[in-house]
Order: C-alpha cells, then sequence, then structure tokens
C-alpha cells in the first residue's frame, strides 16, 4: 500500500495510481499542497509505488 | 513530468503558466518573476533600504531570501505577539526568523510587545474587547503601526510584506464580495508613502501560494508549519480553499482575477472614488496619521490598557 499523510491524518491507496488520482480519490485538492517522497518534491504525474510514504504539505496559510 | 528547460524531472508544475521546472530552474525563476514584479510595479530600487515583516512563516522568509539573493539591502523587522495558546507560536516563530538571520548573515531588529507595551496581543484583545474573541483585527492594527514606526524610525524606504497570490486573491474575494471600495482602492502590490506612513510592498504577490511553498522547500528553509492558532477557521482561509476549488477546475483563474482587478482599476474602474481622499491628521501622541484628529486607533487602545508605557515606546 501507499500511505499519504497531511497534517497528521493518514490516508491509504492502492500502489500503482498517479499522485494525481491519489488525491482525488481522498478529495485532497492539489492546489493546497506539495508533494514529497523521502524529501523529495513530486508532481501530479507521479506513479506511486507500493511502500511509498508521501508527505503532503499544506500550502495555506494566514488568517 | 519534465522541466521545459533542460528537460530534467520537473520538481514543480505550474498549471496557470503551462510551466514545469527542475529544482535548479525553479529557484532561478522564483527570484526572476519577483525581480518582474519589483520593476514592474516601481515597487523600489537597489539603493533604497528595504525593511522585510518576518513572521518566520514560508512566505516572508523565503521573500527575504529572494530579496538577498537579488542583491537587495533588506533588513527584517520580527515583531514577537505573544501568542502561545499551547503550541508556542510565537517563541517558535521568533526562533525560526533568528534563525534564518544568522545562518544568511542578515540583520533582524525584534521588537516584543509583551515587553514594549506590558501586554501581549492576546491580553490586550481581552482587554480591550476589541477583538471580541478572536484577536485578529487588534494584531493587525498593532503590527500595521510597528511596522511603520520602525521603518520610519530607522530610515528604510519601504516595508515589504510576503503577502503572495493566494493572500490576496482572498482579500480580493472579501472585498467584492461586500464591494468595499475603499479597500479595492488601495489593494494592490505597492501603496506609495503618505503623511507620515513608509511606502508599502507585495514583491511576491504574483507567486501563488503553493510556490512559495515550493520554494521555501526546494531552498532548505526552516518555517513555522503550524498555523497561527487565531488563524483556524478565519474567512480568509475559507475564501483560500474556495478559490483553490476554481483553480482546480480553471487553471490560472486566481492569477487572471487579480491581474484583471489591477488592469482594471488601472484603467479608470474605480477614477471616481480615487478622488476622494480622506483627510489625514498627525496623531497627538506618536504622529503617525490618522484619520480623525487626536490620538490614532492605537494610541487610543493602548491608553486602555498602560497610558505610560505608549509615550515611552513612542518617543
Amino acid at each position: 500500500m501507499v500511505k499519504l499523510i497531511l497534517r497528521k491524518q493518514e490516508y491509504d491507496v492502492r500502489p500503482g495510481m498517479t499522485l494525481l488520482d491519489a488525491l482525488k480519490k481522498n478529495n485532497i485538492l492539489p492546489e493546497g499542497i506539495i508533494a514529497t517522497r523521502c524529501d523529495e518534491l513530486i508532481e501530479e504525474d507521479e506513479i506511486l509505488k507500493d511502500g511509498d510514504i508521501i508527505n503532503l504539505i499544506a500550502a495555506i496559510s494566514g488568517g | 513530468m519534465k522541466c521545459r528547460i533542460c528537460g530534467e524531472k520537473a520538481s514543480v508544475n505550474m498549471r496557470e503558466h503551462k510551466l514545469a521546472l527542475c529544482k535548479e530552474h525553479y529557484l532561478e525563476w522564483v527570484p526572476a518573476q519577483t525581480e518582474r514584479s519589483i520593476k514592474k510595479y516601481g515597487l523600489f530600487k537597489h539603493d533604497e533600504k528595504v525593511l522585510v515583516a518576518v513572521s518566520g512563516g514560508k512566505d516572508s522568509l523565503s521573500l527575504w531570501d529572494i530579496l538577498k539573493r537579488l542583491g537587495y539591502q533588506v533588513d527584517g523587522l520580527y515583531i514577537c505577539l505573544g501568542i502561545d495558546e499551547g503550541i508556542k507560536y510565537s517563541v517558535e516563530s521568533q526562533r525560526l526568523a533568528e534563525k534564518f538571520a544568522f545562518e544568511h548573515d542578515l540583520k533582524l531588529q525584534v521588537v516584543d510587545i509583551q515587553k514594549e507595551y506590558g501586554e501581549s496581543i492576546p491580553q490586550i484583545t481581552r482587554e480591550t474587547h476589541r477583538g471580541r474573541i478572536k484577536p485578529c483585527s487588534v494584531c493587525g492594527l498593532v503590527k500595521r503601526h510597528i511596522m511603520n514606526r520602525i521603518a520610519r524610525d530607522n530610515g528604510y524606504d519601504v516595508l515589504a510584506t510576503g503577502h503572495n497570490l493566494d493572500d490576496e486573491a482572498a482579500v480580493l474575494f472579501g472585498n467584492t464580495l461586500s464591494w468595499s471600495g475603499e479597500y479595492l482602492l488601495r489593494q494592490g502590490p505597492l501603496l506609495p508613502s503618505s503623511l507620515g506612513l513608509a511606502r508599502k510592498v507585495k514583491p511576491v504577490c504574483r507567486i501563488y501560494e503553493r510556490e512559495m511553498l515550493a520554494y521555501a522547500l526546494l531552498r532548505g528553509i526552516e518555517y513555522i508549519y503550524e498555523e497561527c492558532p487565531f488563524s483556524i477557521g478565519s474567512t480568509s482561509i475559507y475564501y483560500k480553499e474556495l478559490l483553490n476549488r476554481l483553480e482546480n477546475n480553471r487553471p490560472g483563474a486566481k492569477l487572471s482575477f487579480y491581474l484583471s482587478f489591477l488592469e482594471a482599476r488601472k484603467g479608470g474602474l474605480f477614477s471616481e472614488r480615487e478622488k476622494i481622499q480622506a483627510e489625514l491628521h498627525s496623531c497627538s501622541r506618536c504622529a503617525q496619521p490618522t484619520s480623525a484628529p487626536g490620538l490614532c486607533s492605537f494610541c487610543r487602545m493602548m491608553e486602555r490598557i498602560n497610558p505610560i508605557s505608549v509615550d515611552e515606546n513612542e518617543k
């Protein structure tokens, strides 16, 4: 499985799908995050592999 | 996805520009775009002294980094607001701002609200009830006052903030929903100096928030990730989320919304209102501009807290 982590919330997705599909499946807007794998930035077309841990870093800040 | 310039694997894809770039070229692109905005809007020149308001967040630290890389004379100002709320928000923000300044050999001026005025932002809010439950309006008033004072008293030509395109689009969206004409007139990358008020500029106002985050990450800038505890559930964050939904379906919508607004105003959309100039007076205590004779809103508020400390700090 692939694990997505956004602000301590974890989402499991199947390997083999793109990052964009994984985000859509979990109703996460790509505009609001940057995804990293092993501290490297990855983009929407990245194919997620079994065992991947993807950190989703929220972009929105302010008040 | 490949970098458009070198063909290597792309790190950042900017759908609004139909442009994907690798780390190396992205880290060149962001300063180049910032420089372009500085020139396009006439924000400041290389021989002018710039004061960057630094919060410890990704946008202001990245802006400081970009301006230094572009060769500007740039110092930082950190205002310690005394916000704790169980996560030591201000303490951690200050630590990160100071760490960045130290590592990059930059000058950072720190103003501690509690030390200077005897009360933190949450305490002032509770005592004056100005912010009711949330202290955001008090915080904004205090920060504007101090930023202007430090810029004025230390001979800075211009005060720069790290407002990104999402910040600007969210404010514009809110002001448009309520047709707040006076605010719409003033919003933009450049607020020229006027009686007692420093010039204020937003050099990264055309760069998406997501792209500022990518810049901070790729440059290895350590910033405070936690939100200000008082901003959770704020209207501006709600507007940003709404605009991101729009952007998801129509890439470039946020950029177009903001730039079209600037163009429309330049073209005279608000020309009738622009002729109305509010008469400004000088505050009898701190000498900063105020719309009514007597004390400015900052001094009125602080007088309710501690009449003596304001006088001492404003000397």
